[in-house]
């Protein structure tokens, strides 16, 4: 009889894709899984289908994470979302691989998409410490007093991914997020887990405090209405909502005043121009603070 | 009378030590964690476990004004919410009870002091007493104290029985709370061994921790206690109080604990008058909980105070 190393033959090392809340890697709680297939229908992994306790528990890791996160130097922020996309540089080929293999891409759109995310957090993280220079101010007012405007972070955001571009539509919405001092709980769809997970591992080494992401995969009309609702949720970004699920939104989020930002879903060619990595994406979910101080002490 | 190092001490005889054993403690204790609770019980629970917070600040910082906004909190939980009851008392250093006890008057909240040295319980036992008959008379209900660590710990079982009872003396009308500092004990052992001498020599309630060391509460630490009342009852008829503190963070902690006492003790011990949580950011969580259901969402520490 020969031993498996004779014959060449291994055990598959199959991966479950779980949620990365808090820094770590958990099942849903609700132990719910949904075995992910490939075009030709063909078993490619089994994934988490987040529940709504899931969210609640991705929002206390994230207010637990936001005020340090916001707190940091703006230097350091830009240091570590840099560090992020070394992380990713390094895993360029196994991200890739993913895109291929899980997620039906031809090898070049799946190296163009991974390309275009990692330079997106670079150009994501050479803006934390130039966003107060460039939106802040210093107002000219009728009377003897400094008056000075900085932005600030608006909190927890919660935001949901659209269906298209699993991996560049994820890093677009969220680099701007994070980069202005926010802590995020991002939700996709549960097809996209294998590679949102894949970029949840780049994230757990790459000195992003346990927290400030949390990475969520599930069914958007489970989450949506909890998250609408959530009244320690600061902001909701979303991508590609029907008409019904803004209303919604919109509706849940007006008893709490929470900031809303809507987008239209694009493909991953749409998301890699260049007018998708703007200033104007990190603004919606910053808060301007106007200090008055007297002139002449 | 015995005498240890020198020192005579009253005729105590120290419980049998009984070993515990941990492995089958903390299997069952994690086994009651897990037991699910349906809406309407956990509202219950809910509401209950609000009755029996000892809601404590034991800060060097504390002030008059921090614990006037304590007992306002402690008397109404949520403004607005009739149907959340008040605390079970608030627990405060002495030199702040008389405070409390103008803030808290006709409420029927209890103020409890903690005392003897707290949290070291390294003093002279004289000035010990004489903190308690002080304490007692400034108002305090209830008194919150430390046994001598370094005595039991050290085998001089005599003294720390001896402190209990003079304690319980000095207390006159005031109930007292052994606190154990199960966290220094090292033990479940030990912990078992400490309760019963702590029972036999008349506490009204045994207290796991000061909150001041780790780990302060833990659920098996609280139902070795709490097995230790159980067999006090059977023997004696007699009951005895719990109060498990330092570390209950969550609502789902504080039923999880509830669950402990009905499952060991049963319905008579379901009430303030025989179990209390000592806790702070506790009532917040219990809080938002209940304000959840009301609401159908999630709900935000930014709507509470103190928090």
């Amino acid at each position: 009889m020969k031993t498996p190393a004779q014959t060449n033959m291994r055990l598959t090392v199959a991966k479950t894709y779980k949620l990365f809340i808090g820094g770590a890697f958990p099942r849903t709680e609700s132990g719910r899984s949904v075995a992910l297939r490939n075009r030709s229908g063909e078993f490619v992994a089994n994934a988490s289908r987040a529940s709504r306790k899931d969210l609640r528990e991705a929002v206390v890791a994230a207010r637990k994470a936001a005020e340090s996160w916001a707190g940091r130097t703006a230097y350091l922020r830009s240091q570590i979302l840099y560090r992020a996309a070394e992380m990713m540089e390094s895993r360029r080929e196994s991200l890739t691989a993913t895109l291929v293999k899980a997620h039906g891409k031809t090898a070049k759109a799946a190296e163009a998409e991974v390309s275009a995310s990692i330079d997106r957090l670079v150009w994501y993280a050479g803006w934390c410490d130039k966003l107060t220079q460039v939106l802040g101010n210093q107002n000219p007012v009728a009377g003897p007093f400094f008056n000075m405007s900085s932005p600030e972070a608006t909190g927890v955001v919660v935001l949901f991914a659209g269906e298209s571009s699993p991996l560049l539509g994820l890093v677009s919405i969220v680099a701007p997020v994070i980069c202005g001092g926010n802590a995020v709980v991002a939700c996709s769809p549960i097809a996209h887990a294998p590679i949102v997970i894949d970029f949840a591992e780049v994230l757990a080494t790459s000195d992003l405090p346990a927290g400030v992401v949390n990475l969520l995969t599930g069914n958007r009309d489970e989450l949506l209405p909890t998250a609408a609702s959530h009244r320690d949720i600061d902001a909701i970004g979303a991508v590609g909502l029907s008409m019904e699920e803004q209303v919604l939104l919109e509706g849940g989020a007006s008893a709490t005043i929470k900031r809303v930002w809507i987008d239209t879903d694009r493909t991953s060619s749409a998301w890699a121009l260049a007018d998708h990595q703007s200033l104007y994406r990190i603004t919606p979910f910053l808060e301007v603070k106007t200090s008055w101080h007297p002139m002449g002490l | 009378m015995s005498v240890h190092n020198g020192v005579v001490r009253s005729a105590y005889h120290p419980p049998a030590w009984k070993a515990v054993d941990a492995v089958a403690v903390e299997a069952r204790a994690a086994a009651l964690g897990t037991r699910s609770i349906k809406k309407a019980a956990k509202l219950q629970g809910l509401l209950l476990a609000v009755s029996m917070i000892d809601l404590t600040t034991l800060e060097g910082s504390d002030t008059p004004g921090k614990v006037r906004d304590l007992c306002a909190k402690a008397m109404r939980p949520l403004p607005g919410r009739s149907d959340i009851p008040s605390t079970g008392a608030v627990c405060v250093y002495p030199p702040l009870v008389a405070v409390a006890k103008e803030a808290l008057a006709g409420s029927g909240v209890k103020v409890a002091a903690v005392a003897t040295y707290f949290p070291s319980g390294q003093g002279d036992l004289a000035m010990k007493l004489e903190e308690v008959r002080r304490t007692v008379e400034a108002g305090a209900d209830e008194i919150d104290m430390v046994i001598d660590r370094r005595a039991f710990l050290m085998g001089d079982y005599a003294k720390v029985f001896d402190e209990i009872a003079a304690t319980v003396e000095a207390c006159g009308p005031a109930h007292l709370k052994v606190i154990l500092e199960t966290g220094e004990l090292q033990t479940y052992d030990k912990v078992r061994f400490a309760s019963q001498l702590a029972i036999d020599a008349g506490a009204h309630f045994i207290k796991t921790s000061t909150g001041k060391v780790q780990p302060a509460a833990t659920l098996p630490v609280t139902l070795v206690m709490l097995e230790v009342i159980r067999e006090h009852y059977f023997k004696t008829g007699k009951m005895v109080g719990m109060k498990p503190a330092g570390g209950i963070r969550t609502a789902k902690d504080a039923l999880k604990y509830l669950v402990m006492v009905n499952e060991t003790l049963g319905d008579a011990w379901m009430s303030p008058d025989w179990f209390r949580l000592g806790a702070s950011v506790l009532l917040n969580d219990i809080l938002m909980q209940l304000e959840k259901e009301r609401l159908g969402a999630y709900d935000s520490l930014r709507y509470h105070t103190l928090g």
